[in-house]
């Protein structure tokens, strides 16, 4: 031992595997590199190839070409399309406008201790770590005919708000549920970004004389710029690929029309078609720029 | 000009701003109080009406003074919906998944790290880039090659409508963010340790299990308990992956119940307590571990 320490430390600079160290190497890139290519890269490739074609088969010889045909049939002969999109643009204002920001509200008043501050935590924290389909599960327990909510309102059943099924009211009951989980998310990824920001400078912002909107505008908004590209991800994936809440809430058909349960439909089951393919890239596509933004931050300063 | 400030004038400044700053205060924790409440209004109702026959429920009204308040909506739950079966599917699928995901994604996040090759930078994009991807694109041709794999092998369910199948894509997917998140916290590691590993003459293989997988224990704890809640509330995978329902983990299974028991909402509310119980578990023992695994990649440098 002594007389290997002894060497100069260039020599360990240089690379000079042993056999054992190359099948090591090569098995700990090689199995998860290929795991990962195969089952995501690749797959999603050929998602994007196959939307130009027609497919409803296992072999490869029934594909055919089909240019943008499966494209021009979802943007100009299929109306519901233009509903889901539109559903999906409401759910992403409701998010980005409201829910978002009442979670970085939450955040930075919790972070300022508050009295009662770690039962607020824990309250709005709760919700975060249940499943959507138990979510679906307790809030259609209060909004059903004989729920809880009618039941406030003094509705018998015969007269109850069918608040699902009410074209006027589904959106909104069902993003407020949506809320009731994003808000504590947020709040937690805000609150642990929040801890990073130093104390020193805020109390040098409030004796300056800035007023607290002042501060956090000027002050720590800035500060907490990886975050924020983080929650913008965060808030723009999930009103874009919202799928879980629906589908336990309505079954696979019918009820809400929304991007995820409409690409459902299309890919899986009895509808298969590439036409699902061409929904999936959409969908994709629609949630690129945020996606590039947060990797570009990320890789920053490896790629320097 | 906070510089210039004595210490002492400093703190009358702030003892000022503090006192009109309490006033205000108080009446916003009054009001996030509020909506606190509310919050967990829904899970504590949900709990409540769990605890109560149906039936007493229909005789006099969701307000009427409880009578009886047990749990035999709780053993109801369990023997008539087969919870333990699903339970047995969740772990099954579960387990392997967060296990095989910590490992490959510190094996690889190990090697880019430690072992300068060209393409590291490209390969840590790759696999980050690829856990964002939306599970819908990769879908069809995920579940086209399964019955390929199936009928090559003369199995038509070794990997579709089967746990393999669906432990194998969340491996795939996730770790792309335990390779990101892992390989920041390696990051922070000195390399002379490597480096002295290397020197006394370790083979990668012991550099790797020996010296550096010990010292990944916190952030692996953190990111174990955040991908078991995640896989255990995984919903999409499950439902497209498997069709034989009897094989789907408890948060598939829960929304064909909820149509089957649509006639008893409190034995289903009993349902949804208990397939929520892990998780709720997780948020009152490990909550440190969770928040810290959500936020490990978030707050990154």
């Amino acid at each position: 031992m002594a007389t290997m320490t002894d060497r100069p430390k260039k020599s360990v600079r240089r690379r000079s595997f042993s056999g054992r160290d190359k099948v090591t190497l090569s098995f700990f890139i090689g199995i998860p590199t290929f795991l990962h290519l195969a089952l995501v890269w690749f797959p999603a490739f050929a998602t994007i190839l196959l939307s130009f074609t027609y497919w409803t088969g296992i072999r490869i010889e029934d594909i055919k070409w089909a240019g943008l045909d499966n494209y021009e049939n979802i943007f100009f002969n299929t109306p519901i399309f233009w509903d889901a999109l539109r559903v999906n643009v409401i759910w992403l204002f409701w998010f980005a406008l409201i829910a978002t920001p009442l979670g970085i509200l939450l955040a930075y008043q919790i972070d300022r201790e508050i009295r009662g501050h770690k039962f607020y935590q824990t309250a709005f924290y709760l919700p975060v770590v249940l499943s959507l389909a138990v979510i679906g599960v307790i809030w259609n327990f209060l909004l059903r005919p004989d729920g809880f909510v009618n039941g406030a309102l003094g509705l018998p059943i015969s007269e109850s708000v069918s608040f699902f099924g009410d074209d006027r009211y589904n959106i909104w009951v069902i993003l407020i549920i949506a809320s009731w989980r994003h808000i504590g998310y947020i709040m937690l990824l805000y609150l642990a970004g929040l801890k990073a920001v130093d104390m020193a400078l805020r109390e040098a912002a409030s004796i300056d004389g800035a007023t607290e909107w002042q501060t956090f505008r000027k002050v720590v908004f800035p500060a907490m710029k990886p975050v924020n590209i983080i929650v913008i991800v965060i808030t723009v994936v999930e009103s874009l690929r919202a799928f879980d809440l629906i589908y336990i809430i309505y079954g696979g058909s019918g009820g809400l029309p929304i991007l995820g349960v409409l690409v459902f439909q299309n890919i899986a089951g009895e509808g298969a078609s590439m036409k699902g393919a061409a929904y999936a890239v959409i969908l994709f596509l629609l949630s690129i720029v945020p996606i590039i933004a947060y990797l570009r931050q990320q890789f920053k300063e490896d790629v320097k | 000009m906070t510089a210039t400030l004595e210490p002492v004038e400093r703190k009358l400044v702030l003892q000022k701003h503090k006192n009109s700053q309490k006033i205000k205060d108080r009446f916003i924790s009054g009001f996030i109080g509020f909506f606190a409440l509310a919050w967990l209004f829904p899970i504590f109702w949900t709990a409540y009406s769990s605890l109560r026959p149906y039936s007493e429920i229909r005789a006099n009204g969701i307000f009427s003074f409880p009578k009886v308040l047990n749990l035999d909506n709780y053993v109801q739950a369990i023997n008539r919906m087969e919870l333990p079966t699903y339970f047995f599917n969740t772990a099954l699928i579960t387990i392997p998944s967060v296990f095989l995901i910590l490992l490959l994604g510190s094996v690889m996040a190990f090697i880019v790290t430690r072992y300068s090759f060209k393409f590291n930078v490209a390969m840590l994009l790759l696999f980050t880039a690829g856990n964002l991807l939306p599970a819908q694109l990769v879908f069809i041709p995920v579940f086209k090659m399964y019955l390929a794999i199936g009928d090559l092998v003369g199995d038509r369910r070794i990997l579709y409508d089967s746990p393999l199948g669906v432990i194998l894509i969340h491996v795939a997917f996730q770790m792309g963010f335990a390779t990101f998140v892992l390989s920041s916290y390696m990051k922070t590691i000195p390399k002379e340790i490597s480096e002295s590993a290397q020197i006394d003459g370790a083979s990668v293989f012991t550099h790797f299990f020996r010296v550096m997988l010990p010292l990944l224990r916190p952030p692996l704890a953190s990111l174990g308990v955040l991908m078991t809640t995640w896989i255990y509330n995984d919903f999409f995978w499950a439902l497209v992956l498997m069709s034989t329902d009897k094989k789907r983990p408890i948060t598939s299974a829960l929304g064909r119940l909820q149509g089957e028991f649509v006639t008893d909402y409190n034995l289903l509310a009993a349902g949804a307590m208990i397939a929520a119980l892990p998780t709720l578990i997780v948020f009152f023992v490990l909550r440190k571990q969770f928040v810290s695994g959500l936020t490990l990649g978030a707050t990154k440098g």
